[in-house]
């Protein structure tokens, strides 16, 4: 060191610590790399969000027909607008869309009015049983004056949502017996727990579409068909049991070994002391984990239409094989890929919330 | 004897008489009970859908077993890395479909990590505008199906590209058009097994001597070791000795590059639209959860430890290599594993886009032949060997870096 640092620090000005100027120094031009790094990131903003703005919004056609769309260079959500039914509801009759539209709606309240602590109360579990039987009616009709409408013309978000939701509900009873089973003391149980839990979770879930859709018939009696929506639902379960079966088991993992023997010195019996004593903390503990293997659940029913059945994704793909509009992919993928992004982004942001709530609450 | 001991004798009497009188009360025997009850339930399951199946199967005059494998398939397969055609067997084809799996999910596995540890890095970069990024690609690409982006992708490619005449050449030799990507390679020759024999040896002997150094734990002897074995020698005996046996075989410089002939390339190696959207499709995806993996192992290590290793005088990178990564690996490991399962797993989806990949080679199959409880459970079957055998490999690289 030559010079006093007295002197070296009142030969430079005094670097701005606060303001804009402040946070841009702090944040974006703290030394040489990082400065380099935000030059080259706005470079690439500069020269890609222009133009996709551009194209997305400026020069984009809002109605009209699929001539004004290709005079022009920007997005046609034209087609949107003339596939918006089509895509949403599928094949469904046309003079009874606003059943499959009631159902998203319903669909829509009960997540929402279920994302509210304080109704998590016991009648919780009958609404939800209660509204996807009215769903049910609903979609399929043939009682109160509803015509009859077959689910093979059923398609897109109802389909969608339905087979997430009937998925996890009908999976959840089934994975706790799982996990359960997975920590028994009685071999058979445990072992066939685990190979059950395994064989699923290790085994992608197209070949579980593929055994029910071409495996499943030739293992039920002749005469029984199982149409293949149902079949579906029936992979779906499977492959939703194993994967709650697990979080399930890091709830029941969490839990002191003191509750059970606390349980066990109370003389509480096996079930009493599940039901009572370990299952209602464990369950509390992974609601946040079970919100993100939802979320899961609800991007991988799009696999669906690979054995053939019309949900949201297939409903996108078959608009997009109208000759008459060909090639607006762009338009069409976006706008589905919108609605799985605002409800899994919804369900992640809410779950993040949520363990932060538990958390807290759990601290007071 | 007063009121507090007789409460403890009551506490400590085994059964209530009642409960002990009956055999429901053992423990052991209604959990035998339960089992038999339990066995019996499941075996008369399998017996009676095997039974239907077997019925099924009579009317349909469909014979069981895997005599079809040897049968010729009779499909084309785009892609293959031993030699095949239409009139190959089944088999053949199941091998050609399990080894393009394998191609794809080996390849996705590299970059994926590559691009998630970069983009999870980023993700905690001090530079606002790069943190901003990461998190803007995490949240868009993870809330997304990955069969929507893989049809999303595939249509980019193959409707939006140019074709082979109007290619783009983000490199010169490098082609991009909607018939895949062309890239050069060096035209096959004896000195490039030998250099890559020669890479595979150098690694691992610079691995052994670099662990041996690092094994003694004591200063002396690990400063003798660092004497005449560094960490620049290691680095030297990688990437020298590939050179120095390069040069050795005649240093041929041959390199096949693609180029137009007729409507399009020849030469260099091609990836095709399939290959390069489920490639592209799979590391986007995974590469978003890997990052969130790396990060959070990252933020969980103590930011004391960063700080002691800063006053012990250490640099920036020896502290992220000696101190932050070897305790954020014991965090990361575990999940990582589930997606790299994952990747795997999903490089099934091969099938919607139309890759030769082993579902949809047994897929064909099971069309075909209608052997469906064969192809289901080969599919099965490769999933599961392939997913036990990677699950090994890293608990056993888990089981190495935990703390001893």
């Amino acid at each position: 060191m030559t010079s006093s640092p007295v002197h070296s620090l009142q030969d430079r000005p005094p670097v701005p610590g606060v303001g804009p100027l402040g946070w841009l120094r702090a944040n974006l031009f703290n030394g040489w790399g990082n400065a380099l790094l935000t030059l080259a990131i706005l470079w690439g903003l500069v020269s890609v969000v222009p133009p996709l703005l551009r194209w997305g919004v400026f020069d984009s056609v809002v109605t009209g027909d699929a001539a004004a769309c290709r005079a022009g260079d920007g997005a046609c959500w034209a087609f949107i607008h003339e596939k918006l039914l089509f895509i949403l509801f599928g094949t469904y009759p046309h003079d009874q869309l606003w059943r499959p539209g009631l159902v998203v709606l319903l669909f829509i309240g009960l997540f929402t009015a279920s994302c509210d602590r304080r109704l998590w109360r016991r009648w919780l579990a009958p609404l939800w049983l209660a509204g996807i039987v009215a769903m049910g009616v609903l979609m399929w009709g043939g009682v109160f004056g509803l015509s009859a409408v077959e689910d093979g013309l059923w398609g897109g978000l109802p389909l969608t949502l339905g087979l997430a939701t009937v998925g996890l509900v009908v999976a959840f009873p089934l994975s706790i017996l799982l996990a359960l089973g997975r920590r028994s003391t009685l071999p058979l149980v445990r072992g066939l727990s685990v190979a059950w839990i395994e064989l699923i979770r290790g085994v992608p879930l197209i070949s579980l579409l593929f055994m029910a859709s071409v495996m499943l018939p030739l293992f039920l009696p002749a005469g029984v068909t199982v149409d293949k929506l149902l079949r579906a639902q029936v992979a779906f379960i499977l492959f939703a049991s194993a994967y709650l079966a697990e979080v399930v088991r890091g709830g029941l993992q969490a839990i002191a070994k003191g509750q059970e023997e606390a349980a066990d010195a109370l003389g509480l019996g096996y079930w009493q002391k599940m039901g009572r004593i370990i299952l209602p903390q464990a369950l509390a503990l992974v609601i946040p984990p079970l919100v993100n293997t939802f979320i899961g659940f609800f991007k991988d029913t799009s696999l669906v239409l690979v054995i053939g059945l019309f949900d949201l994704l297939r409903t996108a793909k078959t608009s997009l094989s109208d000759p008459l509009w060909h090639g607006f992919y762009r338009e069409a993928y976006l706008f589905i890929a919108l609605i799985y992004f605002a409800f899994c982004f919804f369900f992640s942001r809410y779950s993040r919330w949520l363990e932060a709530d538990l958390n807290r609450s759990r601290n007071h | 004897m007063n009121a507090r001991q007789q409460g403890v004798v009551r506490l400590f009497r085994p059964w209530p008489l009642g409960l002990a009188a009956s055999w429901w009360g053992d423990p052991r025997l209604r959990g035998v009970l339960i089992q038999v009850l339990l066995g019996a339930a499941v075996l008369w399951l399998v017996g009676w859908l095997a039974g239907n199946a077997i019925d099924n199967l009579a009317r349909g005059s469909i014979t069981t077993g895997f005599g079809f494998l040897s049968r010729p398939a009779n499909f084309e397969i785009g892609e293959c890395l031993v030699p095949c055609s239409a009139a190959d067997s089944y088999a053949r084809a199941f091998l050609v479909g399990l080894l393009n799996t394998l191609k794809v999910g080996v390849a996705g596995l590299v970059l994926a990590t590559v691009l998630g540890t970069v983009i999870g890095v980023a993700r905690l970069s001090g530079n606002w505008l790069a943190a901003r990024l990461a998190a803007v690609y995490i949240e868009a690409v993870r809330n997304v199906p990955l069969l929507l982006q893989l049809f999303l992708w595939y249509a980019v490619i193959t409707e939006s590209l140019p074709g082979p005449r109007q290619a783009l050449a983000p490199l010169p030799g490098v082609f991009l058009s909607n018939r895949g990507l062309m890239l050069p390679v060096p035209a096959s020759d004896p000195a490039w097994l030998a250099a890559g024999v020669a890479l595979v040896a150098a690694l691992v002997v610079a691995v052994v001597l670099t662990r041996y150094r690092t094994r003694r734990g004591e200063p002396a002897a690990g400063r003798r070791f660092r004497l005449w074995f560094p960490a620049p020698a290691a680095v030297g005996l990688v990437f020298g000795l590939p050179v120095v046996v390069w040069l050795a075989f005649g240093a041929p410089t041959a390199i096949n590059v693609p180029h137009l002939a007729g409507f399009n390339f020849r030469g260099g190696v091609t990836l095709s639209p399939e290959l390069l959207t489920l490639l592209l499709g799979l590391v986007i995806y995974t590469a978003a959860f890997i990052a969130e993996i790396v990060r959070s192992g990252i933020l969980a290590v103590d930011r004391g430890q960063t700080e002691a290793a800063r006053a012990l005088g250490l640099s920036p990178g020896l502290i992220l290599r000696l101190v932050v990564l070897p305790q954020a690996l014991r965090l990361i490991v575990p999940p990582l594993t589930s997606q790299y399962l994952n990747l795997l797993k999903n490089s099934s989806l091969a099938v919607a886009i139309g890759y030769p990949d082993v579902v949809s080679v047994l897929d064909t199959t099971i069309n075909q032949t209608g052997q469906a409880i064969e192809g289901v459970t080969m599919i099965m079957g490769v999933f599961l060997v392939i997913s036990l055998s990677l699950s090994a490999l890293m608990n056993w690289y888990n089981a190495r870096i935990r703390l001893r």
